[in-house]
């Protein structure tokens, strides 16, 4: 199989130095790509990471009035091509993961594009390489998924009717098979201000 | 006279202010022409990184994957280490401070003023009238130069460095108990072989975060984790065992830990027969330490504290790791000597997964406590007190034995006699008292009394605005050396770039005073080689040998452990392999030690225990981070944890803003609701200077051995403010409403 991310919230410590990392990819021009939250700071410091999934049918470029959004050999879904794109912003509400920013100055939306520069040359993806834990680890599924323990890779997210396949898997407890996220419902954690105030540094969707 | 003219002025003019991009702005049409490889400068893991250099700038880095400790592993403050390089508040010129205002000056202006009042305070007021006070981010070359410095440019007796507010309760410890003190016993990669890991005081998801690396391949190999906090840090979140104690119990705990693992039959006793010395004592001291008797004073359920000493005791292969949490403590020494106890009893070291250690702050905290800025010390970590040692380092100094002080005393013990106008005038390179120093408004006036500081820096600290005169240093990636990692490998630091405008390398500065002041053939160095090289010489036959070192073989191997007594010899990546321990009779030695609770206990009037600690965006004092803006904009400022019930009994909401007052003083933080502390324990991270110093709070009060001083708890009350109803993050919430707003 070929090299994909996976991302394992269990050992994520909220250090954010994939945020910080993402910004020093050469073609990121100081942007960072990645988000990381507090699921619920008044309760517990779990934190996850969210970076590109890399649909294997990306809702970003289902929704993309102009095409400007094609998906590598690799199955990488990349940044919208900058002649094409129309500044529509579809892909950024679109995306089920939140994941898309839209750049104001540059009338381009931007996203993880899992350093295709640094890939292409055999080099581990900017968040990859530097993250302590391994919360986000770049490699092929035989290769990492015999080295985990009590984890069960897993690659398929159900969003009410929509069910989505990625290339990129989350570490799960052993008995989960897919992700599921209902429609109805309110979401059960409160936002601590902690989280709130990165939000102008790192949790928009737009520079 | 050092008092701040117009403080406004010199912030406006030498920040700190946010910058967050490479010199040039952020490109993808890069011609790098070299990758410098080397090492991050902030904590003690040392993580190889390749800085880019583009037209002799440096302008980002690289992952070193083939580092073996961090493998291209690095923290928010790693990847963004560079930014501080050409930051634009670098400070450029010598400055001389004129009525009340910093004024450029040229080095043979500014270097005369310090040498002539040098001489005026000496002349007046004795040699001990001078004291410096150095710091442990430099390379080692540099803290040996600074304790010969003191000792034979000016000497004075007054040298100490800012490990005396880090690693002295382990360093000390560690001195008692195996007669050496190297912060750990084995190297990291013995971690993953270790079936249990005890981790005590140590936050090393956010102080340490690349040893995460060691602790996840360790679990991954099904090894389980106790973690001793009283806060549910990251790591404590996924650990097996979580003993949540009461700040400063840690003694109680260990000892009930132990009592444990003698009850059920799990001491070593070959091992405790045959190398080591004081076992009884220990044992009947513990033997009063039941769990329930713990579990009183340390608010650990006694079920828990079975379930870990079982754990730990039962594993064939263990290793303990401790850090601040514990030493930063009026009884540090005793709560790092209770933890040693359990290795020595269970003989859980000196082997592959079978092992102890502490883990260091500072980037050289280890390499800076051995060659002698400690004020008790001599290089290669002998000691000023010993005569044979003394004999030795003169020898290599040229010095006669008379012409060589006694020991001085620690840094909070200086500021005392700078208070007490024993001392007139300070040197400081490395360290920023306004930030670090326990008992900030104390630390204030003692700088405003001085006759005379001069300050080395390269960014204007909040305690160099202090200064009478500044001299601009260099940046890391501005000068070669070694440093000594968290595991007693010495590590190579390489040059990526010169030093901006006038600034010059701090062992040009430190050795361009000693020749002023007429000592300058006891300080003939023409590069920082040359001070390491008199270093292998000095360090020759002490603990921490390092001549059969040079700069070539460490880089060769990925660094070299000490000790390394000949040329030919490997370094010594794991000690005591032979159960041959430091102390003349090559055996260690078991302390019976008793809880005594902290100097400062919560009353009426300051009902919580106040602790202290870091955040994984800011490094010791903030002066080179507080400057870059990304690390800046995931923590802008401190705030202060409190548990749900205590604020509910105080009728403080999440993100209301509250004064902390203590004995000491008072701040306003913003609340951190959270269910991760103790309901009777409140934290507030340290890195920020005042109005919002944790410092203004903390309990001056020093171990009695290590003269370390209580960061770590307190007493203090939380009071709202007039008004103070409004959450003044509301309005930045997501969501909120615009009533809200």
């Amino acid at each position: 199989m070929e090299e994909t991310m996976f991302i394992d919230p269990r050992r994520c410590i909220g250090c954010r130095a994939c945020v910080s990392a993402c910004r020093e990819c050469g073609t990121h021009k100081g942007h960072s790509m990645i988000f990381v939250d507090y699921l619920d700071r008044g309760h517990t410091t779990a934190t996850m990471p969210t970076i590109c999934m890399h649909c294997v049918e990306p809702t970003c470029a289902l929704v993309c009035p102009a095409d400007a959004i094609k998906v590598s050999e690799d199955g990488v879904v990349m940044t919208a091509m900058e002649p094409r794109c129309l500044d529509c912003r579809n892909c950024v509400n679109a995306c089920p993961f939140g994941v898309p920013k839209y750049n104001t100055a540059m009338h381009l939306q931007m996203k993880c594009d899992l350093c295709f520069d640094r890939t292409a040359e055999g080099l581990k993806p900017m968040c990859a390489s530097v993250c302590p834990t391994g919360a986000l680890t770049y490699g092929r599924y035989e290769e990492i998924v015999p080295q985990r323990r009590d984890v069960r890779p897993v690659n398929v997210h159900i969003f009410g009717h929509q069910r989505v396949e990625t290339k990129v898997y989350l570490m799960l407890p052993i008995e989960a098979d897919e992700i599921r996220v209902d429609e109805d419902g309110e979401p059960s954690f409160r936002e601590s201000w902690l989280d709130a105030q990165v939000e102008t540094a790192d949790k928009r969707n737009e520079f | 006279m050092s008092k701040i003219g117009d403080l406004q002025e010199v912030v406006r003019e030498f920040g700190p202010h946010l910058h967050d991009a490479p010199y040039d702005g952020w490109r993808a049409d890069r011609e790098i022409e070299r990758m410098v490889p080397t090492h991050c400068p902030y904590c003690g893991m040392q993580c190889g990184l390749y800085l880019l250099v583009e037209r002799g700038r440096v302008v980002g880095l690289e992952p070193r994957y083939d580092f073996p400790v961090n493998e291209g592993r690095l923290c928010p403050k790693g990847v963004t280490a560079y930014l501080q390089v050409h930051h634009p508040d670098r400070l450029l010129h010598p400055l001389i401070k004129r009525d009340g205002k910093f004024v450029r000056a040229s080095w043979d202006e500014a270097l005369d003023l310090v040498v002539a009042r040098f001489r005026e305070i000496q002349a007046k007021h004795g040699k001990d009238a001078l004291a410096v006070y150095s710091g442990s981010s430099l390379t080692t070359e540099k803290t040996y130069l600074m304790g010969k410095f003191a000792r034979v440019a000016l000497g004075t007796r007054y040298v100490d460095y800012n490990g005396r507010l880090c690693m002295v309760s382990a360093a000390a410890a560690n001195l008692k108990a195996f007669g050496v003190d190297r912060g750990s016993a084995n190297p990291w990669s013995d971690i993953p072989l270790a079936e249990v890991l005890l981790i005590a005081g140590a936050n090393c998801a956010e102080t340490f975060p690349i040893l995460n690396k060691f602790l996840w391949q360790q679990r991954d190999n099904g090894g389980r984790w106790i973690i001793v906090d009283p806060r549910q840090t990251p790591t404590a979140r996924q650990g097996d065992v979580h003993l949540q104690l009461r700040p400063g119990t840690d003694v109680a705990l260990a000892n009930a830990l132990l009592h444990v693992i003698v009850e059920e039959g799990l001491i070593d006793h070959d091992f405790i027969a045959n190398h080591t010395v004081g076992w009884d004592e220990v044992r009947s001291t513990v033997a009063r330490y039941t769990p329930q008797v713990a579990a009183e004073i340390t608010g650990v359920p006694a079920e828990r504290i079975v379930a870990a000493a079982r754990l730990y005791g039962r594993a064939r292969t263990a290793m303990v790791f401790h850090a601040r949490g514990i030493e930063h403590h009026s009884h540090g020494v005793n709560n790092a000597l209770a933890y040693i106890n359990l290795v020595l009893a269970t003989g859980k070291i000196g082997a592959p997964g079978r092992g102890y250690g502490t883990i260091t702050g500072q980037g050289n905290g280890q390499g800076g406590r051995e060659h002698g800025q400690k004020a008790d010390q001599l290089p290669g970590q002998r000691s000023i007190s010993n005569p044979e040692h003394r004999r030795a380092i003169c020898a290599v100094w040229g010095i006669s034995e008379e012409e060589l002080p006694p020991a001085g005393v620690s840094v909070v013990e200086m500021f005392e006699r700078m208070r007490r106008g024993e001392i007139r005038g300070l040197l400081s390179i490395c360290n920023n008292v306004m930030v670090s120093l326990p008992d900030t408004n104390t630390v204030r006036r003692t700088l405003e009394e001085l006759d005379f500081y001069v300050c080395i820096d390269f960014f204007m600290s909040e305690s160099a605005r202090y200064a009478d005169v500044v001299l601009p240093g260099t940046a890391w990636s501005e000068d070669e050396g070694v440093t000594t990692n968290g595991e007693g490998r010495v590590i190579k630091i390489n040059r990526a770039n010169d030093p901006p405008g006038e600034a010059r390398h701090d062992w040009w500065i430190v050795c361009e005073i000693a020749r002023r002041l007429g000592r300058g053939k006891y300080f003939p160095f023409q590069s920082s080689r040359d001070i390491f090289e008199e270093i292998r010489l000095a360090s020759r036959g002490g603990n921490a040998d390092y001549y059969g070192m040079t700069w070539e073989k460490i880089e060769q191997n990925d660094g070299i452990f000490w000790p390394c007594p000949t040329p030919d010899h490997p370094g010594t990546p794991r000690l005591f392999e032979d159960h041959i321990f430091y102390h003349p009779d090559g055996r260690a030695r078991f302390h019976a030690v008793e809880y005594e609770p902290p100097a400062e206990t919560p009353d009426e009037e300051f009902p919580l225990i106040l602790t202290t600690g870091r955040v994984v965006y800011q490094y010791l004092s903030g002066n080179q981070t507080r400057r870059i803006k990304f690390l800046v904009d995931q923590c802008p400022e401190p705030y202060v944890e409190i548990h749900p019930e205590t604020a509910r009994r105080l009728g403080i909401q999440d993100g209301e803003r509250v004064r902390v007052r203590s004995r000491r003083g008072e701040g306003i933080f913003p609340a951190l609701i959270t269910e991760t502390i103790r309901p009777d324990t409140i934290f507030i991270p340290y890195h920020w200077p005042e109005p919002q110093a944790a410092n203004l709070l903390t309990n001056p009060v020093l171990d009695p051995v290590s003269k370390i001083p209580e960061f770590k708890a307190c007493a203090a009350r939380i009071e709202r403010l007039k008004g103070g109803a409004l959450p003044l993050y509301g309005a930045r919430r997501k969501g909120a409403s615009q009533s809200e707003a």
